[in-house]
């Protein structure tokens, strides 16, 4: 378990933007009536895109909108590990530290990042960049890598990192993906599968009948 | 050749992204295909032919697939029938759902409409880990277009009034329990449930569910089209059809394929990810699926075959096939200390026995790592990992101790030696007078 807590020090009040307003709303109207307290996570998490952390007036907020108990919202807000429960930078950079990285030099990613940024979940000086280590973010085979504001960075070393903070820290937005020769989960150097061309021709569009069907189409 | 799949068998042509994601590119690759026929048929024709081709749940578990669709109730009653897709992938090591939803999405959007129709389910919710930002990008996207084409939706051309929906989770790899994420998805703590009743009974909202992973769902449209035949062709008795496999660690191309179950793990590790760093003779040990499954040393992974009846003959586990090399610079100790806070970090706290062993196994871990411990805590610790497996409401106790009773059952002699070195380095601790320094 991952012990979180309230931030000390909250704002006055919060307010949800017009704009994820209506992204909660789209997102409440994909449950069955009466169930809209399943869209919890997903408002919590229009929270944090709009404010950049989870405060306690907006899980009031939240607790309001789908008639939920505060004390269940609170809940979902210190039990989820996505939720930032106090102020982070613009640049969030959470790098993967499980096995699969940690065996491809993620232990040097997280050097960088102290190095660069300062200790680990606390924000830098300027207060604009900050940094955590995450478990297993799901991109192994592209390890090791960071998500830098929720897009993934893969296949990085060190070099490759700093030069990204560096980017980030002067306000640009370079293009996620593979630092290296690679394409999604390809191997590097180019796929060794997947050649042949009769795949991507369409005639694997055309009809025939289903094999091993039971009854006859009804036309 | 690389491998002993051909290309032409292959389900998921987009594996890599190469070519376009969307509706009109997926039709071109035969996605959407013969449905219409398909949904002609009874859905009890589905499950035949899904439990014939012996499609095994590919999140891990390797349930039967057309078994657990047969569990549901056979008549929609007030109570509507859901299905769910886990797309919860957290495991470490795991990452071939990702490729699917991102560059192959329209695959699991039909197998999501042809799995509903077989379980009377005019509803389905897919729930994507909450860091997949971009593959729900994707997804969403992907679902729009559908909806637009009526290929799904209520009033779809196919007639059977379905809506898919996408909800995300918030960074718990609890939620991949297929309970913990019921719960997740009615909007609470991930924290799993008891069963009976199982999903089928009572899932969601309180309601007959039936969850499955999301390559399961995806590779379903394709088997009804090249017939169930052609699937079980693949692969060993039991573990049949093809399969994503990845690899991660010590290659020299890490990589995500489709190859065909029973492949052996040594020409799978040469031919598609590039051998072992250093040669296959600087092997020391793989985890095949997925973190928790238990390592199997370089003797074994040399004759192993990637299916769930060879791995398991070995005390090990396909899993998701999700394989971690390590090579023999790796500090193996290190490595499964780091898995054990990661279990530690991920309990959910229900139970005691894992919300206390975790922790508890991670911390002699650790001090295993740099040889401080006592040897006696070896047999203390595998005795509460035993403790700790089997004794919690889901597998999460199990995949805790998993990966270290798999290090010491091969490699105690590493941590025996450790700690022996420890002290003889460090004479105080023994109770010598003066320290070496």
């Amino acid at each position: 378990m991952s012990v979180r807590r309230l931030s000390t020090v909250q704002p006055e009040s919060f307010e949800f933007s017009k704009e994820s307003l209506e992204k909660a709303q789209w997102w409440m109207a994909k449950y069955p009536p009466g169930r809209q307290q399943s869209a919890v996570i997903a408002l919590l998490w229009l929270v944090q895109k709009q404010e950049g952390w989870v405060s306690e007036p907006a899980i009031r907020v939240v607790s309001e909108m789908l008639g939920m108990p505060k004390i269940r919202v609170l809940e979902v807000a210190t039990f989820y590990t996505m939720f930032h429960l106090e102020p982070v930078g613009e640049t969030v950079v959470q790098v993967c530290g499980t096995t699969p990285c940690q065996l491809r030099g993620a232990e040097a990613l997280m050097d960088v990042c102290k190095r660069k940024i300062g200790p680990k979940e606390h924000r830098s000086a300027d207060g604009k960049l900050y940094w955590q280590e995450v478990e297993c973010m799901g991109a192994c085979s592209n390890a090791p890598m960071a998500a830098i504001n929720d897009y993934y960075y893969e296949d990085l070393t060190p070099e490759a990192l700093e030069k990204l903070i560096d980017q980030f820290a002067a306000g640009e937005k370079p293009a996620p993906g593979s630092a290296i020769d690679r394409r999604g989960a390809a191997p590097e150097g180019g796929p060794l599968v997947l050649r042949d061309p009769s795949l991507y021709d369409g005639s694997r569009a055309k009809p025939y009948p289903l094999p091993n069907a039971a009854k006859e189409p009804a036309e | 050749m690389v491998g002993i799949l051909e290309d032409k068998d292959r389900i998921f042509t987009n594996l890599y992204g190469l070519h376009d994601f969307g509706l009109e590119g997926a039709k071109q690759r035969g996605a959407y295909n013969l449905v219409r026929e398909i949904l002609q048929q009874t859905p009890e024709w589905i499950c035949e032919q899904i439990k014939a081709s012996g499609l095994r749940g590919r999140g891990g578990g390797g349930f039967g697939t057309g078994l657990k669709w047969t569990f549901m109730p056979k008549q929609e009653s007030e109570r509507p029938h859901y299905l769910v897709v886990n797309a919860d992938e957290s495991e470490p090591g795991a990452c071939k759902d990702r490729e699917i939803l991102r560059n192959d999405p329209h695959l699991l959007i039909e197998g999501c409409l042809i799995a509903s129709y077989a379980i009377r389910a005019h509803t389905a919710y897919i729930y994507i880990r909450g860091e997949y930002v971009y593959e729900r990008e994707r997804l969403e996207t992907a679902i729009r277009q559908a909806y637009e084409a009526k290929l799904i939706g209520k009033d779809n051309i196919f007639g059977w009034p379905f809506d898919l929906y996408v909800t995300h989770g918030g960074g718990a790899y609890i939620c991949g329990d297929e309970t913990a994420l019921m719960e997740s998805l009615e909007g609470k703590k991930g924290q799993p449930r008891l069963k009976p009743p199982f999903p089928a009974g009572a899932g969601i909202y309180g309601c007959p569910t039936t969850i499955n992973n999301v390559e399961s769902i995806s590779v379903v449209g394709t088997i009804l089209r090249r017939g169930a035949d052609w699937f079980a062709g693949f692969g060993s008795e039991r573990s049949t059809g093809t399969k994503l496999m990845a690899a991660s660690g010590h290659v020299n191309r890490p990589c995500v394929v489709e190859e065909a179950m029973s492949i052996p793990m040594r020409q799978l590790i040469e031919e598609h990810f590039g051998g072992v760093r250093g040669g296959w003779g600087n092997l020391k040990a793989v985890i095949p699926g997925g973190l928790s499954m238990k390592m199997i040393p370089a003797e074994e992974a040399e004759v192993a075959l990637m299916d769930f009846e060879d791995l398991a003959k070995r005390g090990s586990g396909l899993g998701t096939a999700t394989m971690i090399v390590m090579d023999k610079d790796t500090d193996l100790i290190k490595a499964i200390a780091r898995g054990a806070y990661f279990y530690k970090h991920e309990s959910c706290g229900q139970c005691t026995p894992c919300r206390e062993g975790t922790g508890w196994m991670w911390r002699v871990m650790e001090r295993m790592v740099t040889g401080e411990a006592e040897m006696k805590e070896i047999d203390l610790l595998l005795d509460v990992a035993s403790q700790v497996e089997g004794h919690t409401i889901c597998g999460l106790g199990d995949a805790a101790a998993w990966p270290i009773q798999g290090l010491f059952k091969h490699f105690r002699h590493e941590v025996e030696e450790r700690i022996n070195n420890y002290r003889a380095g460090r004479p105080h601790v023994q109770g010598a007078r003066v320290a070496a320094e």
